[in-house]
């Protein structure tokens, strides 16, 4: 294992982790503390605000409904990706990999459409405290579902020749890919009966 | 799963077969929050509820999508104090607002 580049692939004596590993569970931790944050303001806002929900109307929960089994069905093919990777099975991975990508952008497409509806019935995020916090989350989840997107693109198709060279590496990428696409996933979980489902509008005074 | 070779294909194969428990799992758990908002719950029940459902549904995707079940220690308390950091996040600015808030709400 000539690497420029330490514990990449061997685990390191101190932390019983190869340096890959430690690195993505302390970015995604960094990751928790960001999304808490806006979880943090959207239940001040919440609490605070006597006609909460203004907007919430308009969502589609069948809409976003579908897009939840999307990102599941992602998942499960990224960890297929990542078992293809481990039996250095090439054809398979990128079967997987590709089939991740493209739940991705079905995802991101349905996401357009709702986000389209938004405009369209004049609920722009000024309409409403409400319709506020509905497009932070959704517009910087979605940019994370982009960034995954790309990683898993690039690791799919031109990055995969690593896979020949140096394919206990190449599982170990595959993996930490993996690690944050579930993550997007976990935050979906939360964001969609946060936002589409726990709605109760007062009624018009 | 560290990176000293120590999956071989019987093991895999059994991790397939947990993936595609969890995945089942994760849909039929989408379909009752999706659900239990027809019953048109008090807000309190609700709210709990869909919670508990979804950190369900987030522990199965953490534990066995993201392998945390059987993750090396120190990734545990990394995301042990992550988790405590994340609650003090979410609880401190509430705290420091309860006076302020409607209490109707």
């Amino acid at each position: 294992m000539s690497s420029a580049i330490p514990y990449t692939v061997e685990t390191r004596p101190d932390t019983g982790l190869n340096n890959v590993k430690l690195g993505i569970w302390i970015f995604l931790a960094s990751e928790v503390m960001l999304f808490g944050s806006l979880f943090a303001g959207y239940i001040l806002l919440r609490t605070g605000n006597p006609t909460w929900g203004k907007g919430s109307e308009l969502l589609s929960v069948p809409l976003a409904t579908l897009n939840t089994a999307v990102l599941i069905t992602s998942s499960v093919t990224m960890v297929m990706a990542w078992v293809a990777a481990m039996e250095r099975k090439l054809g398979k991975f990128r079967l997987y990999m590709g089939s991740t990508v493209a739940l991705g952008a079905v995802f991101m497409v349905v996401k357009a459409f709702e986000y389209q509806a938004k405009f369209h019935h004049g609920a722009p995020p000024s309409y409403s405290t409400f319709m506020a916090c509905y497009f932070t989350f959704t517009g910087l989840h979605a940019l994370h579902v982009l960034g995954g997107m790309i990683i898993n693109f690039y690791f799919g198709f031109p990055g995969a020749k690593m896979m020949a060279t140096d394919p206990q590496q190449f599982a170990n990428r595959v993996e930490t890919a993996g690690l944050f696409w579930h993550f997007v996933d976990l935050v979906w979980i939360f964001l969609f009966p946060v936002l589409y489902l726990l709605n109760f509008q007062a009624p018009p005074a | 799963m560290d990176a000293t070779g120590a999956h071989d294909h019987v093991d895999l194969k059994k991790h397939v077969r947990t993936y595609l428990m969890v995945f089942g799992g994760l849909m039929v758990l989408t379909l009752v929050t999706v659900g239990v908002r027809y019953l048109h719950l008090p807000v309190v029940p609700a709210i709990l509820l869909a919670l508990a459902i979804a950190i369900v549904k987030g522990s199965l995707v953490a534990c066995y999508f993201m392998h945390l079940i059987s993750e090396r220690k120190l990734i545990l308390i990394l995301m042990l104090a992550t988790v405590f950091f994340f609650f003090g996040v979410l609880l401190g600015p509430v705290l420091t607002e309860l006076n302020e808030i409607n209490p109707a709400r």
